[in-house]
């Protein structure tokens, strides 16, 4: 024991701790992000204080501010957990926007033929129609990552390209409803299939089931073989592979259920906001959803917290136009401000850690 | 310019809290070749470092024929005719060896009149020991031949002292002969001095002049070869008296039931080409099966296939029943292995030590029911291996990527060898581990096989193999071509098979 004892050092304890810094980082980058973006009101002519006081008083001021934000999260909590389920995978796949358009159209069109029937068995067909196409989308991002050796997250992305085209080309041809002039829409469901208002919330029944999977995906990837074997392949393929686990079939399995997860985003805001599918759909959530996840550092429940905020934020734009005449596109500037912080967090956090190792 | 005479002058260098190199001095005498001898950590490579103006020493300085320097960058160095070898290639694999060692100099025009610069350069060469072919890509060469090539550029570029690190360790025994034998005699004609960072003992003894021993930061012994034996160069290197290397553990006869049989085998490497072709083999309960063999001959692409890493076609059965590496059929025909570099091929480095030692029992009972993990039963297998296996950490919760080499490789041990081992496949399994660690490797291969297990070993170390196996087997170009007990193995017989200068 000695002899050991006196070659081998006890490495000591790093100064703060990966967990601490999972927390720290993000936050930081926020704070950052803060800063950059009220330097750049600054110069649009206004007092960043009193920006920053709409965007609270938009997003959380009053209990009209947090159906919209609650609304916002519902989507944005789903394609989070698009990004963040492969990610335990090790995979980078960002094509939630193609998954959720595809996934919306798909439950606006499949309980069309059932009109008058009862609404729950349809409102869980439209779900699950959702997430079977959307599932569908990002397993071909699968599909061409094991087998033919292509980047997943390029050909996600493009992917979604293609999906968006899909769903204008349906939309506006043999999908349309004739009745939609100014804009094409499918046929809209029959309005006793829409998805209820959560009592006492004023928000709809999609931010239940958008919970409801965060809550799941937690428990399923914290407490559970699957949780387990998923991160060991995602840590190394090759060590997975030598203690006998089917990577395939977990990166796939992995990539499918997060497919879902958009599509599922996808026919709630068909199946609860707009009744039909049509390119109100393609607003960009499926790009915020990236945020969400890389801000959460692809944690569920922390999904929960950062969709709360971005929705939030996203909610407020309006009313930074309204009062301050600021353009709509200002809480994307400030979104993609906090992207980049992120990232740069990340690759600092990175080579912090690569520093200290040596 | 002749050679000059270098002096490393109480040289001490901190990382933090921990210190590197404590008061190191070292003198290499114009034209000898001084070895550099210590395990792994013990500072050799910061010594250098130091040299080649890569670190820079907290206190003491260096001195070239009597004169100070200060080395703030390789260019220093360079200019000082300071140059290293590394022990992995770092010549452009896609360019000849002419066009890599045109553009290895550091002042290049920004036009290349090629024509006149490759008559200059064989001009240079000419006048070397060392006949590498100039107009040979260098992805076409041999091993052997690249680190010539490397040399080459060495002393193509001025260099009068040459730093080689580890430089035989991709090569076959007749190879690393010839380099070094170059090495040396050009520093017996007073062309060139050397250090070679080596901690092979007969490598040290035959061709360099001067050796110093480096343990934990500090020179602990240094001297003329001659004047140390090999038993007070290894006790100088791990701080006590050497029991023996390994402890060869009496042979039992091998039983009959052979557990691992491949037939047909045929691999494809990473560039598609094939990489293992036609193999066959056996081995049986209670022996260990050794394949030697140059690095790049088609073990990692066996080893793969072996473990279902890689596809294959030929069959692999375990114990009669095919194997494909399946979870199901590693617990039910107990097959487990030793890769090299534990923490890359064997562990999650961003996983806790505690999650790391569950990999192969995660989702059976009592660490799992259904499908629910039990992370207090995942917490006590862990606390229980970690001190029967003496595996020294932070905490069970600590990233894998925080233990020592040493302690990543016993928490493998202790993770594959408490399993119901029926066969072990162990490749390389001491690549890069200090002594202590490399010992106890041993005795667990050891273990595993007199307790019935079927060992196939896979090694580049041919002292090692012969030390351990009870068979050899070598391994050229994917095939077998060689097959001796391990009584009747003569090293130089295995080196010829090695180097593919005999065939089957």
């Amino acid at each position: 024991m000695s002899s050991i004892s006196g070659i081998e050092p006890v490495p000591s304890k790093p100064l703060v701790t990966a967990a601490q810094l999972s927390v720290a980082l993000p936050v930081l980058a926020v704070l950052l992000a803060s800063a950059v973006f009220a330097a750049f009101v600054a110069l649009s002519g206004q007092n960043p204080a009193t920006v920053f006081g709409l965007i609270v008083q938009g997003g959380f001021g009053s209990s009209f501010a947090w159906q919209d934000t609650l609304s916002r999260a519902a989507p944005l909590v789903l394609v989070g957990l698009a990004v963040a389920i492969p990610a335990q995978a090790g995979l980078v796949i960002i094509g939630g926007e193609g998954a959720l358009v595809l996934g919306g159209l798909a439950g606006a069109v499949v309980t069309l033929p059932f009109a008058g029937v009862h609404a729950l068995p349809m409102q869980l067909l439209m779900l699950l129609a959702g997430a079977l196409i959307g599932g569908l989308w990002f397993g071909l991002a699968g599909v061409l990552r094991q087998y033919r050796g292509v980047n997943e997250t390029i050909s996600s992305l493009l992917l979604s390209y293609i999906g968006i085209a899909v769903f204008h080309h349906l939309t506006e041809g043999m999908l349309r409803d004739p009745a939609s002039l100014d804009k094409p829409s499918t046929h809209p469901i029959d309005p006793s299939h829409m998805l209820p208002t959560l009592p006492g919330v004023g928000v709809h029944a999609g931010l239940a089931v958008s919970l409801l999977l965060a809550i799941a995906a937690h428990v399923v990837l914290r407490y559970t073989r699957w949780g387990f074997a998923l991160r060991v392949v995602g840590g190394s393929a090759r060590v997975a592979r030598m203690i006998g686990l089917a990577v395939n079939r977990w990166i796939l399995g992995a990539s499918v259920v997060a497919g879902g997860m958009a599509g599922i985003a996808g026919a709630i805001e068909v199946a609860a906001v707009q009744g039909t599918a049509n390119s109100s759909l393609i607003v960009g959530y499926g790009y915020s959803g990236i945020l969400v996840a890389f801000l959460a550092r692809h944690q569920p429940l922390a999904i929960v917290a950062v969709a709360l905020l971005i929705g939030g934020m996203q909610a407020s734009a309006s009313l930074l136009q309204r009062r301050l005449g600021l353009p709509d596109a200002t809480m994307l500037v400030f979104q993609g401000l906090i992207f980049v912080c992120v990232l740069v967090a990340d690759a600092i956090a990175q080579q912090l850690r690569e520093t200290t190792r040596r | 310019m002749s050679v000059p005479q270098v002096e490393l002058k109480n040289m001490t260098k901190r990382f933090g809290a921990n210190l590197a190199l404590n008061n190191v001095s070292l003198l290499i005498r114009s034209g000898t070749v001084h070895a550099l001898l210590g395990e792994n950590g013990a500072g050799k490579s910061t010594l250098v470092k130091c040299l080649v103006g890569f670190y820079h020493p907290d206190e003491g300085h260096i001195q070239v024929d009597g004169r100070e320097h200060r080395l703030n960058s390789p260019k220093d160095a360079d200019a000082l005719g300071i140059g290293m070898v590394y022990q992995h290639f770092t010549l452009v694999p896609s360019m000849t060896v002419a066009q890599n060692l045109v553009v290895s100099g550091a002042r290049l025009p920004a036009y290349i009149n090629w024509q006149s610069e490759l008559r200059r350069l064989a001009e240079v060469t000419k006048k070397l020991p060392f006949h590498v072919p100039l107009d040979v890509r260098v992805s076409q060469l041999s091993a052997g031949e690249k680190q010539k090539a490397e040399i080459v550029k060495q002393l193509y570029l001025g260099r009068k002292l040459l730093i080689l690190d580890e430089p035989t360790s991709v090569l076959t025994p007749a190879e690393a002969d010839e380099v070094l034998g170059h090495v040396r005699s050009l520093t017996r004609a007073g062309e060139l001095s050397a250090i070679l960072i080596s901690h092979k003992f007969h490598e040290v003894r035959r061709f360099a002049d001067d050796v110093t021993v480096l343990r934990r930061g500090a020179s602990v012994r240094t001297g003329a070869v001659a004047d140390l034996t090999d038993d007070a160069l290894a006790e100088a290197m791990i701080g006590e008296p050497v029991s023996k290397i390994v402890q060869h553990a009496p042979k039992s006869p091998p039983k009959s039931d052979i557990i691992l049989s491949i037939s047909d085998l045929r691999v494809n490497g990473d560039n598609g080409l094939p990489a293992v072709k036609d193999l066959s083999l056996e081995v049986r309960a209670g022996e260990i099966v050794g394949i030697a063999g140059v690095s790049g001959n088609g073990q990692l692409e066996l080893v793969e296939a072996l473990m279902g890493q890689r596809d294959r076609s030929g069959t692999i059965a375990v114990s009669g029943s095919s194997f494909n590496g399946t979870r199901l059929e590693i617990a039910r025909l107990g097959v487990y292995g030793l890769p090299q570099e534990p923490l890359k091929n064997a562990c999650i480095d961003r996983m806790s030590l505690a999650e790391n030692l569950a990999l192969r029992n995660f989702d059976r009972v009592p660490l799992c029911r259904g499908i629910a993990m039990n992370y207090g039963a995942l917490a006590e297998q862990a606390e229980r291996l970690v001190a029967q296996f003496r595996v020294k950490a932070p905490s069970l919760t600590a990233s894998m990527s925080t233990l020592s080499g040493g302690n990543v490789q016993r928490a493998v041990l202790a993770r594959e060898l408490t399993q119901d081992v029926r066969l072990l496949v162990a490749s390389n399994p001491t690549f890069g581990l200090d002594f202590v660690a490399c010992e106890e490797t041993y005795r667990r291969i050891v273990e595993a096989r007199n307790g019935g297990a079927a060992v196939l070993l896979i090694s580049e170390d041919l002292d090692e193999l012969l030390g351990l196996v009870d068979r050899v087997l070598v391994m050229s170009a994917g095939r077998i071509v060689h097959e001796v007990s391990a009584e009747g193995a003569d090293k130089r017989v295995i080196g010829k098979y090695m180097a593919g200068m005999k065939a089957a």
